[in-house]
Parts: structure tokens; C-alpha cells; sequence
């Protein structure tokens, strides 16, 4: 059985998509069967994170309606084979998810895959409730800002009151913070929170802190998972986020204002 | 095909429904007294079931017709399901608006087959209290009614435990007291006919004795609330001092004021 993963805020542009295209990555990486589907129907934008859009024929809602098998709709990723992506459609709109299709879908793959990470829209309407639905576990994207936190908290409400989990009264949906766009820099000047800021209001377990990173721009332009950039923070970040939801222990990083005197003179990449 | 099964399935379930006691049959009076009352919790009102309980009134040998109160109630948008204690032609009337009338034994239950849904949003658990039916002050001389929260059928009202966040976005009744063992985030709501009690940060809206309990206490470890209020009357975050912000406090309600006092 496939554990099912949703990466959701909320709040929009808070890096969804990036964190989904990059732990399913890192999970396939690692040899684990891995698909990711992008649940923002109307604007899909997983395939282009991904690099695989010139290669879409067939989307969920194709596979939802029948009209097309999972086989055909689900495209293999170039980098990696143990890597799959269900795109969404870009003509249709959020009405063409059922949650009993989506239901369908999600456990024909469950008997094949072993992680299947579902990229929520953001909102509360329902692209998100269907993403969040069939959740096992829950990436919590939030950047350190208010209404990013705030936002955040609203979903984590919805999680424990309206997935399946919730429904059937069964073991919770597992909720982890992934705290995204983060600069030491700005925190320590006061004008962004911090961890603790944002911990005291959603007290989640901690998967990782992604550092705001120029490569994470860079790589959704050239269609590559940050992950794959080992040489940059956010990709080091992503791999730690990784292994921690797979039960290893590593220190976190790149939370500190490690800048230099000079290069803080000078500007420079952080 | 479908079979007769699959269509329909008859459950028996209890639920509760507030009573509405009469005591007088001035209707003008009784719209009065309602009125006031939703005012103070439009949102626990609107729709709201009903049961008209006559017995008061026929003790006193006052006579009211149902299909007038009926008609009242409606018109300010609560919903009457069952009448008790009403003479015979106060049954006639209420079969005639299509509303069930109690046989009226002492100590009665009326049980409704409803799918009645049950509270499972939030993780809950009742804990047992030796309260009393209701926490209301009696007092029929001044008032043309009262709503009394009766369960059907009586058992004690109980208390409400929350283990888990409460989030954003989520909101709680509690029939009688409210006890939360975790953080109330900014937009949640927290409601109780009884006292509210907040092991953790309190940083949503928390109003406590919604019903009219004057008596009712808000608790809590550290006020951080959006607003407060007891029994109607309410302060917004703007008016807390910041001696009592990110304090354990307790609040109380004094000739229509809301005290807030540090627990040392």
C-alpha cells in the first residue's frame, strides 16, 4: 500500500509545487516508487517544474472520466525511473475532480506505487479538499510570514476535521512544517519570523527549513527538480527533508545568518 | 437496479433540542424576551429546533394558541418540532401545523429519528459532570420565558474535552463547560453555555455562558484572545490592557462588566 502524501498552505506561491516535485524526487531517488499528481486543474504547472511537459498526453482527468488508462496518463520522469507524474488538465476546471474518481485513482495507484505525493492547489476550495482527502501524511508549506502562518493554521484545521482519516475516525492525518522562502538575514533584522515565531502558533513536527534561494528559481525555469542541485542550499535543504520524513536524524541547517562581514558589504548569493 | 435497501435505512438516534418554557401567554411579551435573547447569539439561534413546552402555562390556567407561537417562532427563524404539556386543543392545533406532540409523562424523553449529526470534527470526549439539568437562574416572576437546555432524554450536561488545536477556522459548542488542553489559533471560535477552560494559549474568540449564564468564567494561561465575552458582554483584543496580555487570567462578568484578573 502506498502512503499518500499532500503538500498544501493554503496560501498560494509559497512554494507547493516546487517542495512537491522536489521530495518526490528525493523519495524516488532513493529507490522508492514515487508518483506525484498535480491537482491544480485549470493551472497545471507540476509538468513544468518537472521538465515533462512537452511530453503530456493524457491528464488525471482524462484517467478520472475513463477516457484514458493510468498507464497512458502517467509520464515517466527523465532523470529518474522509479519517478512518475500524473499532470493536471489545463482546460478544464477544478469541477472535473469527483471525490470518488479521485478515490479510484489513488488506490489503483496505491497497488503500485509506494509514495504518492498529491501537489494541492491553493484555497480551501476543492482542489484542496480533494487533495487532502485520501492524505496519510501532510507537508505543511509556510513561508515566515503572517498570513502564510496563519493560513497554514486554517488547513491544519481542515486536515483534522475533513479528510478521510478525520471521517472515519482513524489515526490522524501526520502534519509536518516545512518552513520555505526562509532567509537567517531578514529573521534576525526583524522583519521576517522565525522558527520559533511560526512554531508558536502551529506547533508542528519540523521537516525542514528551505533557505530562499536563487537556484530554486533557476531550476523551475530549466524544468529540474531543485533537489537535483546538490551544490545549492534549497536542494540540500529538500534532501534533508527527505530523510527526515523517512525516519534519519539531521541537524538543520541553514537557519543562521552565516554571511560574511564582506559579503554582506557586497551583496552576493546567500 | 437498486434494492429498497439501499435507498433508505431507519435509524433511531437521540438528539438535543432546546425547550422553550413558557410562563406567560402574552405573545408580544414572549417575542420581546426571544428577540433580546437572539440578539446575544444570533448564530446558536438562527434555525435553530424547538420544542414548546405549554405545561407551565396550563398549570396556571393560562391558555396560548399553538399556531400563533408556532407562527412567532418561524417568523424569527427558529423551527418548532414538538409540543408538550398542551391541552387538547393545543395538540389539535399543533397536529394541524404538522408539529408532534409529547404524550407528556413526567420526566419525559422525546426521541426523534433523525440522522442527527454527530460532533466528529473535532476529537472529542465527554467527561461525566454532576451538574444540574440547567445552570440557569430561575427566575419565571420577570421573564415571559425562558429556554432551558434540556437534554432528551435527561442525563447530566456534560463537558467537552478538547485534546487537539484548535484551528483557524474551527469552531466548538460546548452545552456545558469547555476544557482545552491545547492552543486556540487567531480565527477559531470557542463557545460554551458553561465556563471555558483554556490549558494553553488563548488566541482566538472565546465566549463562554452564550446561553445567559451570568456566572460563567473564562480561564485560560495565556490571553492572547481576539475577543472575549461572557453572557453576551465582550471586550476585543484592542481593549485588553497589556498587564493581562500573554497573562493566565480569569474572566468574570460584574454589573454587565467584564473583570480580568491575573491568576497569581
Amino acid at each position: 500500500m502506498a502512503r499518500i502524501i499532500v503538500v498544501t498552505s493554503g496560501k498560494g506561491g509559497v512554494g507547493k509545487t516546487t517542495t512537491s516535485a522536489a521530495i518526490a524526487m528525493g523519495l524516488a531517488k532513493r529507490g522508492h516508487k514515487t508518483a506525484v499528481i498535480d491537482f491544480d486543474v485549470g493551472l497545471r504547472n507540476l509538468d513544468l517544474i518537472m521538465g515533462c511537459e512537452r511530453r503530456v498526453v493524457y491528464d488525471f482527468v482524462n484517467v478520472i472520466n475513463g477516457e484514458a488508462s493510468l498507464n497512458q496518463a502517467l509520464i515517466r520522469d527523465k532523470n529518474c525511473n522509479q519517478l512518475y507524474i500524473l499532470p493536471a488538465s489545463q482546460t478544464r476546471d477544478k469541477d472535473a475532480l469527483t471525490l470518488e474518481g479521485v478515490g479510484r485513482v489513488l488506490e489503483e495507484m496505491s497497488k503500485d506505487f509506494q509514495y504518492i505525493v498529491c501537489d494541492s492547489p491553493a484555497g480551501i476550495e476543492k482542489g484542496a479538499y480533494l487533495a487532502l482527502y485520501y492524505a496519510d501524511d501532510a507537508f505543511v508549506v509556510t513561508n515566515p510570514e503572517v498570513s502564510s502562518v496563519r493560513d497554514s493554521d486554517r488547513m491544519l484545521g481542515i486536515l483534522a476535521s475533513k479528510s478521510r482519516r478525520a471521517e472515519r475516525n482513524e489515526e490522524p492525518v501526520k502534519e509536518y512544517l516545512l518552513l520555505t522562502r526562509y532567509d537567517p538575514s531578514r529573521v534576525k533584522s526583524g522583519e521576517m519570523l522565525g522558527l520559533d515565531d511560526v512554531q508558536d502558533i502551529l506547533s508542528l513536527q519540523l521537516l525542514g527549513i528551505i533557505p530562499e534561494s536563487k537556484s530554486v528559481l533557476s531550476a523551475s525555469n530549466a524544468g529540474i527538480p531543485v533537489i537535483l542541485d546538490e551544490k545549492s542550499e534549497a536542494g540540500q535543504a529538500y534532501e534533508d527533508v527527505v530523510a527526515r520524513y523517512l525516519g534519519e536524524d539531521r541537524p538543520l541547517r541553514f537557519i543562521d545568518d552565516k554571511r560574511g562581514f564582506f559579503r554582506k558589504l557586497f551583496g552576493g548569493r546567500s | 437496479m437498486t434494492t429498497s435497501s439501499s435507498v433508505l435505512e431507519f435509524k433511531s438516534s437521540t438528539f438535543f433540542s432546546p425547550i422553550l418554557i413558557l410562563y406567560s401567554n402574552d405573545l408580544a411579551a414572549i417575542e420581546q424576551s426571544l428577540q433580546d435573547k437572539i440578539n446575544r447569539a444570533p448564530d446558536f439561534f438562527k434555525n435553530s429546533p424547538l420544542i414548546i413546552d405549554l405545561r407551565e402555562l396550563n398549570k396556571s390556567g393560562l391558555d396560548i394558541s399553538v399556531i400563533e407561537v408556532a407562527g412567532m417562532l418561524r417568523k424569527i427563524g427558529m423551527f418548532p418540532i414538538g409540543v408538550r404539556g398542551g391541552n387538547e386543543q393545543q395538540d389539535k392545533q399543533a397536529h394541524k401545523l404538522s408539529i408532534p406532540v409529547d404524550a407528556g409523562r413526567e420526566n419525559d424523553s422525546i426521541v426523534a429519528t433523525s440522522a442527527a449529526a454527530s460532533r466528529k470534527e473535532i476529537e472529542t470526549q465527554a467527561l461525566e459532570q454532576d451538574s444540574v439539568e440547567n445552570n440557569e437562574i430561575r427566575n419565571p416572576a420577570s421573564s415571559a420565558s425562558r429556554i432551558a437546555s434540556v437534554s432528551t432524554p435527561p442525563e447530566p450536561v456534560r463537558s467537552m474535552l478538547i485534546t487537539q488545536p484548535v484551528r483557524s477556522g474551527q469552531r466548538i459548542y460546548a452545552r456545558g463547560d469547555l476544557i482545552v488542553m491545547s492552543q486556540v489559533s487567531a480565527g477559531a471560535e470557542i463557545m460554551a453555555e458553561g465556563n471555558i477552560h483554556v490549558y494553553n494559549t488563548l488566541r482566538g474568540r472565546a465566549l463562554a455562558g452564550v446561553q445567559g449564564n451570568t456566572t460563567a468564567r473564562i480561564f485560560c494561561l495565556d490571553l492572547q484572545a481576539e475577543l472575549i465575552s461572557i453572557s453576551g458582554d465582550y471586550k476585543t483584543s484592542e481593549h485588553l490592557t497589556e498587564q493581562i496580555q500573554k497573562r493566565p487570567v480569569q474572566i468574570y462578568l460584574q454589573d454587565h462588566a467584564l473583570i480580568i484578573k491575573e491568576i497569581a
